[in-house]
């Protein structure tokens, strides 16, 4: 068991791993003799391709710089280091990609250390038993889970509250390298595993999760937070940057349905009587927030591979096709359709869409201005099929029709579209979508997690 | 009348998750905040008409600590899924901007 402390000096060097910070300001941050070092992982915000193809979202490089000054922060202190959703979307590949970082830093380094791996996947066959026992629940606005959406998943990952962390953390992990978590669990495990009390535990969590994003000027740097019983106050290292009272109010809106209302595993964090205050010119206490305990669910998400996409990029700058832009790509559409038949490729094996900037290619349906009023427009012809040789095929064939296909009044009869690449056609690859966005009744919340212990040296 | 365009000092757009949008609009004085919230134009139903979604599907919250408007509406694509446009659904703000507000 860790000590228990009257306050949590709790160090975030970063918004993710892999995104960097200034040498400068951990060792600012290392002065305040933190009781933890640590960064969030992820993030679901890149989408869901990182977790379906098990690619990290940051390159290696760039996480193993980061995690490098973090270990030689942390380790020749004793001050533990705990990471959360490592590698970006925190299934077992990424996990393991920032483990192996931290082995090889230890030989480079000669450092040693006591590592916890916190393991997130999910078995698709436990999931749908989950499903059939009715302990699988739908969140707003996700359509409801079925059986074959379950089975069609390429990986499915549970996020984990703070209890894995701090059963690691008193386990006597000086690294603990966590899979999905919750972003601010890694943190709220930190401070409650040394006795203090969940509201301010989990408040400081959403604040550190995002490094100086309370801050201003915003950027990827350090913060600090100490959390204390009845509130935590929280500053940047970077004497270039400070929290007000007004920019960490305002943090709470970040990427969050509700300002107020944060659903955690295990309980709501309620911050509707938050009160902000500064201590000095760049420090601010947050204090009011409140921690209601309801039953435990862990959020599971899963990710389905869609297909391969291919797209290719050109525009138009003729005032006679613009101006009959949607008839003329029904026409490209249907000639695609039946060329691309001709050799085999029937439509229900691809997807054909039309991004078309100028048009509504930012918003889509939800555009409300309906007038074109632009001289020209860029398309991106976007081809998705489950066979790969299908989606490039068709694309190619795409590429073909639409600078050719007649339209009504043409005078541009060499080429409707300008292309500014050869070659035009560009395989983009597997895709994913979010598939699984719901949550489990566990048994525990260590039931999903398995921790695996190993010394490094 | 005034537009949000000229009132606010922040009007912006982020995935809340993959399946929802929110978007916060901030002001620089409580002054203009409290006007603001008493006109009442800024609503459910305002975020239902503009994005074109059912009304029960909106959370709407004001958040005077920060000066601020929260709305969180669904998206009709999922954060990246065949036919989306906007992975970070960073680019879906504009339609708040010529709201007009009687102040």
């Amino acid at each position: 068991m860790l000590e228990k402390t009257g306050e949590c000096r709790l160090l975030s060097v970063s918004s993710i791993l892999g995104y960097g910070f200034p040498e400068s300001s951990l060792a600012a941050g290392l002065a305040r003799n933190p009781h933890f070092i640590g960064v969030d992982g992820g993030s679901t915000d890149p989408g869901a391709f990182y977790l379906g193809s098990g690619e990290c979202l940051n390159s290696r490089k760039a996480m193993k710089r980061d995690l490098r000054l973090m270990l030689l922060g942390g380790v020749p202190r004793r001050i533990p280091i705990v990471i959360g959703t490592c590698g970006g979307a925190g299934a077992e590949p990424h996990l393991q990609v920032v483990a192996d970082l931290a082995r090889e830093i230890a030989r480079e380094e000669g450092l040693t250390f006591r590592m916890a791996l916190i393991h997130a996947d999910q078995d698709r066959s436990k999931v749908s038993s989950w499903l059939g026992e009715g302990r699988i629940n739908t969140l707003r606005n996700v359509p409801p889970l079925t059986a074959t959406t379950v089975q069609r998943s390429s990986r499915i990952v549970g996020m984990m509250g703070a209890e894995p962390f701090m059963k690691a953390l008193g386990e006597g992990a000086h690294v603990v390298l966590a899979a999905r978590a919750s972003d601010a669990a890694s943190w709220a495990g930190c401070a409650m595993s040394r006795g203090l009390p969940p509201a301010p535990s989990w408040y400081a969590g959403k604040m550190l999760e995002c490094g100086t994003a309370s801050a201003t000027p915003k950027g990827h740097d350090c913060l600090i937070a100490t959390v204390r019983p009845d509130h935590l106050e929280v500053e940047p290292t970077n004497p270039a940057r400070r929290c007000t009272p007004h920019s960490v109010a305002t943090h709470s809106l970040h990427e969050n349905a509700s300002p107020t209302i944060h659903e955690e595993p295990g309980g709501v964090l309620d911050a509707t009587r938050c009160e902000f205050t500064a201590v000095s010119e760049r420090a601010v206490r947050v204090s009011g927030m409140q921690w209601r305990t309801r039953d435990y669910d862990v959020k599971l998400e899963g990710a389905e591979f869609i297909g391969f996409r291919a797209i290719t990029i050109c525009g138009t700058r003729d005032p006679i096709l613009i101006s009959q832009i949607d008839s003329y790509l029904q026409t490209v559409k249907d000639d695609v359709q039946s060329r691309a038949s001709g050799f085999g490729v029937s439509p229900e094996k691809y997807h054909l869409v039309f991004h078309v900037y100028g048009k509504d290619g930012v918003m889509g349906a939800a555009e409300p201005i309906k007038q074109i009023t632009s001289h020209e427009l860029g398309i991106v012809v976007e081809v998705v099929a489950p066979d790969e040789e299908d989606a490039k095929a068709v694309l190619a064939i795409a590429r073909v029709v639409i600078p050719k296909v007649d339209f009504p009044g043409r005078l541009c009869k060499s080429g409707n579209m300008a292309f500014p690449f050869s070659p035009s056609d560009i395989a983009v690859g597997p895709t994913y979508r979010f598939s699984i966005f719901h949550v489990v009744k566990p048994d525990s919340p260590y039931s999903m997690f398995p921790i695996e212990y190993e010394e490094v040296h | 009348m005034p537009k949000l365009s000229e009132l606010a000092k922040v009007c912006k757009s982020k995935n809340a998750g993959p399946f929802e949008v929110t978007i916060d609009i901030m002001f620089d004085t409580k002054e203009i905040f409290d006007k603001v919230l008493k006109s009442g134009v800024l609503c459910e139903q305002l975020f239902a008409k503009l994005y074109d979604v059912n009304v029960k599907d909106v959370l709407f919250t004001p958040y005077p600590a920060a000066l601020a408007f929260k709305g969180t509406i669904p998206r009709r694509v999922s954060s990246g899924d065949l036919g989306d446009t906007d992975v970070y659904g960073a680019q879906q703000h504009a339609p708040m901007l010529d709201v007009e507000i009687p102040i």
